[in-house]
């Protein structure tokens, strides 16, 4: 069963990061870029096909290690 | 570090292997070093916090023991949650390898206690993601309880923005815990204690912890 758990960065964290890239679309020319904030992505294949199973399990993993949750947040989307 | 260590105590350090489960009997003090565990994959630290070994960190640190962590070392601590906050990437994006000055802001601690209080010492930084972040309640905090140990500060040891090179918040190097017995900072005060490297101001910070753990036996 396939999955993704999306971490980002909470807000009011500093993010020079997606300032930089920010920066860098606009010297390519691409405009009306208001902000940039960069986070991560894990695209995870699970064993288990039980949904709820799946969530309560994903967000154990962002919870011990996927996600830092003092600077970030993390969303799991199950099947699809 | 166990170069340092040896120097300065006289003792060799015992190395012990992330997937331990227990330290070796009578430890007095653990380190942490720098380094890139696991290649700062995920976030730096994040994996080797995880290891097998840093359970046994945790009850040595729990029960009051000594535990210094350097550079990627506090990075670990913080991920762990031995110590606040987290150390995100420095604010110009660059990889910052320079001597900086550091005031040390109190000398009540087995850490400090080879220094005086307001002391300025140059130590070495080597680090992309040395950038000290915590909520402003924690900051408060730290900064209240006297859990700064080290602070970024110019040659003259005073706050100046330029010489908060990676940006940490209130130009924060080294925090203690709650109980004072974990310290997290990361400059590296074992790179400057040989003489024939020119500066040796990392000595008192190891001096200090033999003296320590000497008036404890």
């Amino acid at each position: 069963m396939k999955a993704r758990v999306t971490v980002t960065l909470k807000s009011g964290i500093l993010d020079p990061q997606g300032k930089a890239i920010e920066g860098a679309l606009k010297s390519l020319g691409i405009e009306g870029v208001a902000s940039v904030r960069q986070g991560k992505v894990f695209d995870i294949e699970l064993a288990d096909g039980d949904r709820k199973r799946a969530e309560a399990l994903l967000r154990e993993a962002a919870d011990k290690l996927l996600a830092n949750t003092v600077i970030e947040n993390y969303r799991v989307e199950v099947g699809g | 570090m166990a170069r340092a260590l040896r120097l300065v105590s006289g003792r060799e350090s015992v190395m012990v292997w992330h997937a331990e489960t227990a330290l070796p009997a009578g430890t007095d003090l653990v380190v942490v070093p720098g380094g890139f565990s696991y290649g700062d994959y995920l976030r730096c630290g994040a994996i080797a916090a995880r290891a097998p070994v840093m359970q046994a960190v945790r009850r040595f640190a729990g029960s009051g023991g000594l535990v210094l962590g350097v550079c990627n070392g506090f990075q670990i601590l913080c991920e762990a949650g031995l110590l606040p906050g987290v150390l995100m990437r420095n604010q110009a994006l660059k990889f910052i390898c320079r001597d900086v000055f550091l005031k040390v802001e109190r000398s009540d601690s087995p850490f400090t206690r080879g220094y005086n209080a307001g002391q300025v010492v140059r130590v070495p930084i080597a680090h992309g993601e040395g950038n000290y972040v915590a909520d402003s309640e924690t900051l408060v905090r730290l900064e209240g309880e006297g859990r700064v140990l080290f602070r970024y500060v110019s040659p003259e040891g005073a706050r100046d923005p330029a010489w908060n090179v990676n940006g940490a918040s209130n130009a924060i190097a080294g925090i203690v815990n709650e109980r004072g017995n974990v310290l997290g900072m990361m400059p590296h005060p074992e790179n400057h204690v040989e003489s024939q490297l020119g500066v040796t101001d990392g000595r008192g910070l190891f001096a200090g912890l033999v003296d320590h753990f000497k008036q404890a036996a």
